[in-house]
């Protein structure tokens, strides 16, 4: 303790020399940044086969582990949802079982939300972006760090695991809830419940330790002159995610622990007296109401968890692709760090109609609509930053484009489902399946598409292949609208979500059936876009066109190291010294459109920079 | 030429989610309770989101093409625009509060129950309908789920003499009067379970071990299909039933036809026959 203390004043000491030396030198002092805080960091290196390609400890190499991971498994959650439209478009062809199929929408939804984008946002991209954007060696902790990912591989084959036992994996849907999660009407009500539980807490023991990691990088790491208010907007989506997900998933790891106590042991935290399979069951006092609000208290802040590094990525792509600085950076931040903190309280507006006291509606719903406004706002300063631009339709631009069309509709009906009133009738309907898939499975997967071809020379050294980049973005993007969009008027209709077969019924007009066949084919063309995309990546690692320096022309510090892709270390023999933000596009005065992080005042003196 | 078809695309999308949305067969059924309300609500939110969705997508469309990549034009450099900022917040939040407030209104209503309303019990059972009316003391008798067994398959507590009289709907369809207020009570025996009509627009879940509640009038004579709409195992899907609402004649004939706890007791201990609790479906 005492030590460090001597350090810091040790070092406030040297800040003052080094400020003075430069006063009196030729560049008059406008070049001055802070000293170091810190000695630089010592750095694991490896020397085996193995600590460089299996158990690395750089986290570059580490995001992507994650990122193929996670990748390889959102695929398997694909492969479930084509087998699920395919049943509900063709109940004749008897394609699937009702238990199968509530396992396939469980363990899709699960996949999709936890092991494929929480982990591929802060797992993968946190790992790549932060200590380079932050100009860090590596993340503070390298080992920790590493131990994260094989925690997060060895939750993704618990997972998998659940397949193959008897009963097969859990079908409780992706919200597990009791009682009917661990009672036996419910398919892989023993075994496949209890791996579903245990993957989900290796899963959070995990992502604690990476989560730890991000967050002190962030903090302690950054290099001299990097402020906080000039990080790139990534980085301060992927820091406020993380804290809210430090905060998340503990709710959701005693969730986790009590329903396994229930299911194996017999306990009654959640389970009250009841009946099943006409016989009476030995629980008795539990509260199912408890698990639910457990549940949430993750889940709603989940969500954005997932959003907000996307809103992050989105305005940097947006910021670099328009050539222009991003719109009220200050704004955004804040909007970030407002929409992190208000998600912790807006969870029960998943529980309007659960039976808990109808009195929480006023006060949940109205937080609920005041969290729209920070994310309006957010909304605004993307458009505003392209008004006025000087917009390069890249691949990473047009998916940031399409990003912004699918998650302003899918906010908007969030809106409609935020409003108590407005959720009664609309609840467990397709609307609202149509309304998440909109905003927290589409919109963020579209980020994650913009952000692999932004980023893809970054990590390569060679470009994505534009003409397949392109084929792969138009289906997406007007493939999922085309899925999603129709989706909603069948939940007007009150066609309720999570059932296997819908019937003819006397209100649902045979023409909705149509309707799923139709969207069951779009989802099918869209999946096999995907095919495309997959090729690109692999075709164009090997083969794709050499990628110059920082081919974007981008000013943040990832595309400023000294080789791309960037070596052991980052930044070779000095780390980077930061002058400015990284939105200084077409400064007046200045002779190029931009202006990296790293250029000193003193070598762009003609241009007017208003913020830094 | 490419940022005139992108542009155009953006737009295209716009039109086709307006045209989609006038001319496409699929809209909410007719409401036949008085949650009327609910249908205004969600047309309210609908016009204020709907011109927001629009809005903005123009906006981006005309940005794509007017705003495309020259290579001398220069990207005005203004970092903030605080009085922009101040008036989109606040027309933002007046947009919310427009929304938010009818709102909360309906919501009142929906929560408040009216003091002449008809206590009518679902029970909610893996995977199907089950309904209790109170008898003529007006009063339903006590329940408890342990207390449920073939003789006595609502769980009515034997002790309590309100239970006595309570009408009993063990099979079959629910039936209603026009026009006049229903309190349901909600009760599960097991899992999760919510009782939802369409036409109706009212949900709650049910949630074993509490009894919950949701009130409406139904305002036309009709047939009308229950489904369950919260997931309570893989019989979720099928778990339908059936409610007709009827005018006061038919009403009480029907309730006439319905036997009575007492009565239900009775018989089952004479033919000693086993109703059985729990039906799985075929
Ligand atoms: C185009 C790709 C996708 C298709 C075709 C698809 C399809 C489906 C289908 C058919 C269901 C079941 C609906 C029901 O019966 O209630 C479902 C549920 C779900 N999906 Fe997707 N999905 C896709 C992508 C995603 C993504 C990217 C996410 C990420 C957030 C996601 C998250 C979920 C969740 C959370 C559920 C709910 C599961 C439950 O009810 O327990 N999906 N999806
Ligand atoms: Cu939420
Ligand atoms: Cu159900």
């Amino acid at each position: 303790m005492s030590d460090e203390f001597e350090h810091k004043i040790e070092t406030k000491a040297d800040t003052i020399a080094d400020a003075g030396s430069v006063t009196s030198g030729s560049t008059a002092g406008i070049d001055y940044v802070p000293a170091h805080e810190r000695p630089d960091q010592e750095l694991y290196h490896s020397h085996s086969w193995w600590t460089t390609y299996v158990f690395s400890q750089d986290a570059k190499y580490i995001g992507i582990q994650y990122a193929l991971t996670a990748i390889g498994t959102g695929l398997i959650g694909l492969v479930l949802s084509w087998m699920m439209r395919l049943q509900l478009a063709f109940p004749g062809l008897g394609i699937l079982e009702p238990s199968s199929y509530y396992q396939f929408i469980t363990m899709h939804g699960m996949i999709m939300v936890i092991y494929l984008l929480t982990a591929l946002f802060l797992g993968g991209f946190g790992n790549l972006l932060i200590p380079l954007m932050c100009g860090a060696r590596d993340m503070a902790f390298p080992y920790v760090n590493m131990i994260s990912y094989w925690a997060f591989l060895l939750a993704v084959i618990i997972l998998l695991a659940s397949f193959f036992v008897p009963g097969g994996p859990t079908g409780a849907g992706w919200t597990l809830y009791p009682p009917q999660a661990i009672t036996s009407g419910t398919p892989g009500s023993s075994a496949g419940i209890v791996l579903m539980l245990i993957s989900l807490c290796v899963f959070v023991a995990g992502f604690t330790m990476g989560g730890l990691n991000y967050i002190i990088t962030m903090l302690q790491s950054r290099a001299r002159g990097m402020t906080l208010m000039r990080l790139p907007l990534t980085c301060w989506g992927i820091f406020t995610a993380t804290v809210l997900a430090l905060l998340a998933f503990p709710a959701l790891l005693v969730g986790c622990i009590m329903m396994t106590l229930d299911s194996l042991l017999g306990t009654s935290f959640f389970m009250p007296a009841m009946i099943s399979m006409g016989e009476h069951l030995s629980y008795d006092g539990g509260s199912p109401l408890l698990f639910q609000h457990l549940f949430w208290f993750f889940g709603h802040p989940e969500v954005y968890i997932i959003a907000l590094p996307a809103f992050g990525i989105i305005s940097d792509l947006i910021s670099v692709h328009a050539r222009k600085n991003i719109f009220g950076y200050r704004m955004m931040v804040w909007a970030i760090v407002g929409i992190g903190a208000l998600s912790f309280f807006v969870w029960a507006h998943h529980m309007y109609v659960s039976g808990m006291t109808p009195w929480f509606g006023y006060f949940f719903a109205t937080t609920t609509l005041i969290i729209a406004v920070p994310t309006a706002i957010k909304v605004y300063n993307w458009v505003l930053t392209l008004w006025r631009g000087n917009i390069q339709l890249t691949l990473p631009m047009l998916f940031s484009l399409a990003f912004i069309v699918t998650f302003v509709n899918g906010g908007l009906t969030g809106i409609f489902l935020g409003n108590v009133t407005v959720d009664v009738p609309l609840s467990d309907t397709y609307f609202v399946v149509a309304h998440f898939h909109m905003v927290m499975g589409i919109a963020p997967i579209l980020v994650v598409f913009g952000a692999i071809y932004h980023w893809f020379p970054l990590i390569t050294g060679r470009m994505l292949n534009e003409g397949m980049g392109r084929i792969h973005f138009w289906i997406t993007f007007l493939g999922s609208y085309a899925i999603y969009f129709p989706m909603h008027y069948q939940g007007f209709v009150g066609v309720p979500r999570r059932y296997f077969e819908i019937y003819d019924s006397p209100y649902i007009a045979t023409s909705t059936l149509h309707l799923n066949v139709f969207i069951t084919i779009a989802a099918l063309i869209v999946g096999a876009a995907q095919l495309v995309f997959l090729f690109n990546l692999i075709y164009s690692a090997r083969a794709g066109e050499k990628s110059e320096k920082n081919p974007w022309k981008a000013n943040s510090l990832e595309w400023l190291t000294p080789e791309m892709p960037p070596g052991h270390g980052n930044f070779g023999k000095e780390l980077p010294v930061v002058y400015r933000w990284a939105y200084d596009f077409n400064v007046p005065g200045a002779d190029k459109d931009y202006i990296p992080q790293t250029v000193p005042p003193s070598e762009v003196r003609s241009a007017k920079v208003e913020k830094t | 030429m490419f940022p005139l078809i992108v542009a155009h695309i953006f737009v295209l999308i716009i039109v086709a989610s307006v045209a989609f949305h006038f001319w496409s067969p699929w809209w909410w059924t007719p409401v036949a309770s008085n949650w009327g309300g609910m249908d205004d609500t969600i047309l309210l939110t609908f016009w204020v989101t709907g011109a927001v969705f629009i809005a903005v997508c123009l906006f981006m469309a005309y940005c794509i093409w007017r705003y495309r990549y020259q290579k001398d034009r220069k990207a005005e450099y203004k970092p903030e625009d605080k009085k922009l900022e101040f008036h989109l917040t606040w027309l933002t939040t007046l947009g919310v509060i427009v929304m938010l407030a009818p709102g909360l209104v309906v919501w009142h209503k929906y929560v408040t129950v009216p003091e002449d309303a008809l206590n009518v019990e679902v029970v909610a059972y893996q995977w199907g309908w089950k309904y209790r009316l109170p008898g003529e003391d007006d009063i339903l008798g006590k329940t408890e789920i342990k207390f449920i067994s073939d003789e006595n398959p609502f769980g009515l507590n034997l002790k309590d003499p309100n239970g006595k009289d309570d009408i009993l709907v063990d099979s079959g369809d629910l039936h209603l009067q026009i026009d006049k207020p229903v309190k349901f009570l909600l009760r599960s025996i097991d899992v999760l379970h919510n009782f939802y009509v369409p036409q109706f627009r009212g949900k709650m879940d049910m949630v074993p071990g509490h009894v919950t509640y949701y009130w409406l009038t139904p305002i036309r004579t009709g047939d009308f299909e229950v489904l369950c709409a919260e997931f309570c195992g893989v019989g979720h899907y099928a778990m339908r039933g059936r409610v007709i609402v009827d005018d006061e004649k038919n009403y009480n004939q029907w309730l006439a036809q319905q036997i009575t706890f007492e009565k239900m007791l009775a018989q089952n201990k004479i033919d000693n026959k086993s109703l059985k609790l729990v039906k799985n479906i075929e």
